[in-house]
């Protein structure tokens, strides 16, 4: 086994530039995720099963499937049917998507386990519907839930090497033109390995300390 | 679609299911054995799992596929065929995961049990074998089940690597159709299919495990919520 540190050297400019775009997409994509996921929960409850039904069918079927289809399709499909859109912006949407199934579930789980009490508090207190969602129960729901997301945002995370796939740079993607131009494959590759490894467990560390916080 | 080009999906669809199997047996043996060497009594076992668990959990399964297709044959000299080295990367990463699981369904059985076991002198290996394991196995079932659909999903990694497996050949008929929207709608379809088989598989199979210890099988509700537990990626480590 051979390494060589000046290789290691050469790619870390490249490295970086990829660890930036993994980050934006790990950022965007969370804020989809978290969004989009509320609003499919939040429809998963409305009284209508004409809404339920077709919701849980769409998301079931999401989560059931690979991301990395799901990337090719949107990549392929969209231009075809007249959007057009950059490669980062379909990764972070298609990542964004996949996982606000995710978090629907997670959502769901936290509203289930506001006490019933508060719900007839707000109807004694004749609040509005749209009040008793906004001032009473989600915030707690929320609450709750917040170390479930954040198990999803680092699940997130390990997915983002798919997204060059479909031509973006990220991480993976960069450390794979490095390797083919310079026909160095050890070295970027390990490198981008162990990068994955510390900042999934610096997420965790972070991530626990969170929950503490949010226990008292 | 022509029938040459569903016989090109049917064999991708083949080769699918039988990654799927292989990473799935590959996965069960690294889940079962570093699972319970993480409850073993000499601390050097027990620190050696949880080393394996944080660092296969840690990084992708993608990064896996790479590094063992480019990596290992430059570094060490092996050539591993396709199938072999998809199965190995992805039964390390998804055994990780699945070790949390065995671990936790061993920890989650009544600590009655396990002194009672010791109470009437069984080994340490009598005792997981006859006592904690067959309790903890039907526990174990809907994580699992969730980890096979994410094992599913994470087979069409392995297209990336050219291997013909059901997303490769997606590929292939996009090419020789040059209409993306209609194949890549069917090979979505042909998955969520095998994930709902796989699904209605493990519910069957929890039945029977928890009929064995007389149980009544987990709601499918409480299944779909324990989704969380069997996935959290990088959670307690």
């Amino acid at each position: 086994m051979e390494w060589d540190w000046s290789a290691v050297s050469d790619f870390m400019p490249h490295f970086w530039d990829g660890l930036l775009v993994t980050l934006q997409i790990l950022a965007l994509g969370s804020v989809i995720s978290f969004a989009l996921g509320l609003v499919w929960a939040l429809l998963m409850r409305t009284p209508s099963r004409w809404v339920r039904w077709p919701v849980g069918v769409v998301t079931e079927f999401i989560r059931n499937t690979p991301l990395l289809v799901q990337l090719f399709f949107l990549f392929y499909v969209l231009p075809e049917w007249g959007v057009q859109a950059s490669a980062l912006t379909t990764g972070v949407f298609a990542i964004g998507l996949h996982y606000s199934t995710y978090t629907m579930q997670v959502y769901r789980a936290g509203i289930e386990a506001v006490p019933v009490g508060q719900w007839e508090a707000a109807t004694a207190l004749n609040l509005p519907v749209h009040r008793t969602w906004i001032a009473v129960i989600l915030p707690q729901a929320v609450r709750r839930v917040v170390p479930a997301l954040g198990n999803y945002v680092i699940a997130m995370l390990k997915d983002t090497p798919m997204l060059m796939a479909i031509t973006v740079l990220e991480m993976l993607g960069e450390a794979q033109l490095f390797a083919r131009e310079n026909f160095q494959f050890t070295e970027p590759l390990t490198v981008i390995g162990l990068a994955f490894i510390v900042l999934s467990y610096l997420a965790s560390l972070f991530l626990r300390a969170l929950e503490r916080r949010l226990a008292h | 679609m022509t029938s040459g080009l569903w016989e090109l999906v049917a064999k991708g669809v083949w080769t699918t299911v039988q990654l799927l199997v292989f990473s799935a047996l590959l996965g069960a043996v690294v889940a079962f054995v570093v699972g319970t060497a993480r409850t073993h009594q000499s601390r050097i076992v027990r620190f050696l799992a949880g080393l394996y668990t944080t660092v296969f959990r840690g990084t992708s399964a993608l990064i896996m596929i790479f590094w063992i297709y480019f990596v290992l044959p430059l570094a060490f000299g092996w050539q591993l065929v396709p199938m072999w080295a998809g199965t190995l990367a992805l039964g390390l990463t998804y055994g990780a995961y699945g070790a949390e699981v065995v671990r936790g369904a061993i920890a989650a059985v009544d600590p009655a049990q396990r002194e009672g076991g010791i109470a009437l002198s069984f080994t340490p290996w009598q005792r997981m074998r006859l006592i904690l394991l067959p309790q903890a196995l039907p526990e174990m079932i809907p994580p699992f089940s969730n980890l096979l659909v994410e094992l599913l999903k994470g087979t069409a990694l392995v297209s990336l690597m050219g291997m013909g497996d059901l997303a490769f050949s997606g590929n292939l008929v996009r090419l020789a159709l040059q209409e993306s929207a209609e194949i890549y709608t069917y090979i979505l379809l042909i998955y969520f299919v095998l994930a709902f088989l796989l699904t209605r598989l493990m519910r069957g199979l929890e039945k029977k495990l928890k009929s064995g210890v007389g149980k009544a099988p987990t709601p499918a509700a409480e299944a779909v919520l324990k989704r969380p537990e069997a996935t959290n990626a990088g959670g307690a480590v």
